[in-house]
């Protein structure tokens, strides 16, 4: 009873300036480093590992010493779903919410938006590359091209 | 080990409002539902409102996700003499079952003796639950989450079957059959809100909201209010029907799972499951029974694939095995012999939230309650053991066995 896949098209990220976020003190390096279109993860600077979004404690040793490397800005997608319209102005509008491990900071994930592709040509596997996507109120957002 | 407070205390009491679809519950008011809800359950367990002294909710006290209730603005609406017992489980709808526990432990404590738990639900325009997610503020930890655009649960949950799918080969027909099978089982429900029967092509018709998800697997968007009372097993036997004995209970879960669809983070096999594998060997630690000794499970259905992943977390079948064992008609019920189809265990008799009514979990619990004490519409045969769960969702999730007295 399977039906063909669906022929989606272009998928696009999600207008930046319907997008805002919010920040605190343990989150903020994160999206500063946005900013300034370097991609980081909230790193354990006592035993290295690393954890997402940014929490006060290493879930893993407790040390509350957090380092906030360069990462190369690549990754592979881990998940994702298909979506045929804007949440917020319920237009049509192909978008494609993906879970990506990041390269570099194994354990660590983002939950983006990929472009760079047709929404039904995205796999579980596939390496992106993170493009950057100005939002509102000056932040930039991660989100993420097939390479 | 055997639970300590293994056959107990038992649910005596089930009440509920009609079900209506979402917003169509206006002009009652959310206490009103709330209120008849309570008053059945004590009509159906044959003692007064006077008589309760105890609340165990769950979803911290939550009415649907947005109003909240107040033990005392009850107490105050419905002339109870007093209250010993008020407590909640943290979280949301996966603590359904699992405040049968807390109700369970503010018996035991002699806290309180009559415990009532309820849950109401009334989605007028700007409190949809479908869309709240996507409708909160964004905060520090959601803002990692919302500018992707999973805008709802079945959104989230859409990323977690997609990963199953890719570990498993499992497919949508999958989805669909648990669909199709919960829905043959409301044809005869008075109450539900989707009764007629489902072809696949209706269900391959249902627009794709969040692919390989697609509105039918998506529950049902109702208002209504459900509650039960739970007492010891010595005020039980003097209750109006038999007693639906608490056999085991628990609440919790692994940190791999965690906040689970509001987080991502969870590491491979936790991320396509249902984040129940650790309350459910804990109920089948506490009963020494196993999934094949249920004669029927209440699974909570907010959307279809969680299903087929808790059927392997509880071991209906093994970890990647659930599309082949729903599509082999096992989780069907089969009316004519009162039983399962293919030497399964029947699933949701009773509809689920998919098609009969989604009030936060706990029409599963009232479909227990009937399955042990031998009223339900779509009896199970010889019903002994009923499995009722709340969750998948942010921890806790919870599991719960009803015995026959």
């Amino acid at each position: 009873m399977m039906t063909a896949p669906i022929k989606y098209g272009p998928a696009r990220v999600l207008p930046g300036e319907q997008i805002s976020i919010t920040t605190n003190p343990d989150t903020e390096p994160f999206w500063e480093a946005a900013k300034a279109r370097r991609l980081t993860a909230c790193q354990c600077a006592k035993c290295g590992n690393f954890r997402m979004p940014p929490s006060p404690y290493c879930p893993d040793c407790s040390s509350n010493e957090k380092a906030w490397p360069t990462l190369p800005g690549t990754g592979t997608v881990f998940s994702f779903a298909v979506c045929n319209k804007n949440p917020v102005t319920g237009e049509d509008y192909v978008y494609v919410p993906v879970v990506v491990d990041l390269d570099g900071a194994p354990g660590a994930r983002l939950v983006a938006n990929l472009t760079g592709c047709n929404g039904e040509d995205v796999a579980v596997g596939m390496k992106v590359t993170v493009e950057w996507t100005p939002i509102s109120e000056g932040w930039v957002l991660a989100n993420f091209r097939k390479i | 080990m055997a639970w300590a407070n293994q056959d107990k205390t038992a649910i005596v009491g089930v009440g509920a409002t009609d079900y209506y679809v979402r917003g169509k519950s206006w002009p009652r008011t959310i206490n009103d539902m709330a209120g008849e809800a309570i008053l059945k359950a004590c009509a159906d367990a044959g003692i007064s409102i006077k008589d309760v002294d105890g609340f165990a909710y769950y979803s911290g006290a939550g009415a649907g996700y947005l109003d909240k209730f107040d033990t005392a603005s009850l107490m105050e609406t419905l002339g109870m003499p007093h209250v010993s017992f008020s407590a909640t489980l943290t979280s949301g709808g996966g603590g359904c079952v699992g405040a049968i526990g807390i109700a369970t432990a503010g018996l035991i404590n002699e806290d309180c003796t009559y415990a009532v738990t309820v849950m109401a639900l009334q989605q007028l325009p700007q409190h949809r639950l479908g869309v709240v997610f996507g409708a909160a503020k964004p905060n520090p930890e959601n803002s990692f989450l919302q500018p992707s655009g999973l805008v709802g649960p079945g959104h989230l949950m859409s990323v977690l079957a997609r990963r199953h799918m890719h570990l498993y080969g499992t497919t949508q027909d999958a989805f669909g059959e648990i669909v199709m099978a919960t829905r043959a089982n409301t044809a005869n429900r008075p109450k539900a809100v989707r009764k007629a029967p489902l072809t696949p092509e209706e269900y391959n018709a249902s627009p794709m909201l969040a692919d390989p998800l697609r509105r039918l697997d998506f529950c049902l968007e109702t208002d209504g209010a459900v509650a039960v009372i739970t007492t010891t097993m010595d005020r039980a036997r003097d209750c109006r029907h038999k007693p639906a004995v608490v056999h085991a209970c628990a609440h919790g879960g692994s940190r791999e799972w965690g906040r689970a669809f509001a987080w991502m983070g969870m590491p491979d096999p936790w991320f396509a499951s249902s984040g129940h594998k650790f309350t459910a060997d804990r109920v089948w630690a506490q009963s020494g029974l196993s999934a094949k000794d249920m004669d029927v499970a209440l699974i909570y259905d907010h959307f279809s694939p969680m299903v087929l992943m808790q059927l392997e977390d509880y071991g209906f079948c093994e970890k990647g095995g659930g599309a082949d064992y729903v599509l082999s008609g096992k989780i069907r019920y089969d009316p004519a012999t009162g039983r399962g189809v293919n030497g399964g265990v029947p699933v949701n008799t009773h509809g689920g939230n998919l098609n009969e009514a989604y009030i936060i979990g706990m029409t599963h619990v009232v479909e227990a309650v009937e399955q042990v004490r031998g009223t339900a519409i779509n009896q199970v045969k010889d019903c002994e053991f009923a499995l009722a769960s709340g969750g998948p969702a942010s921890l806790p999730v919870s599991s719960l066995i009803l015995r026959k007295a």
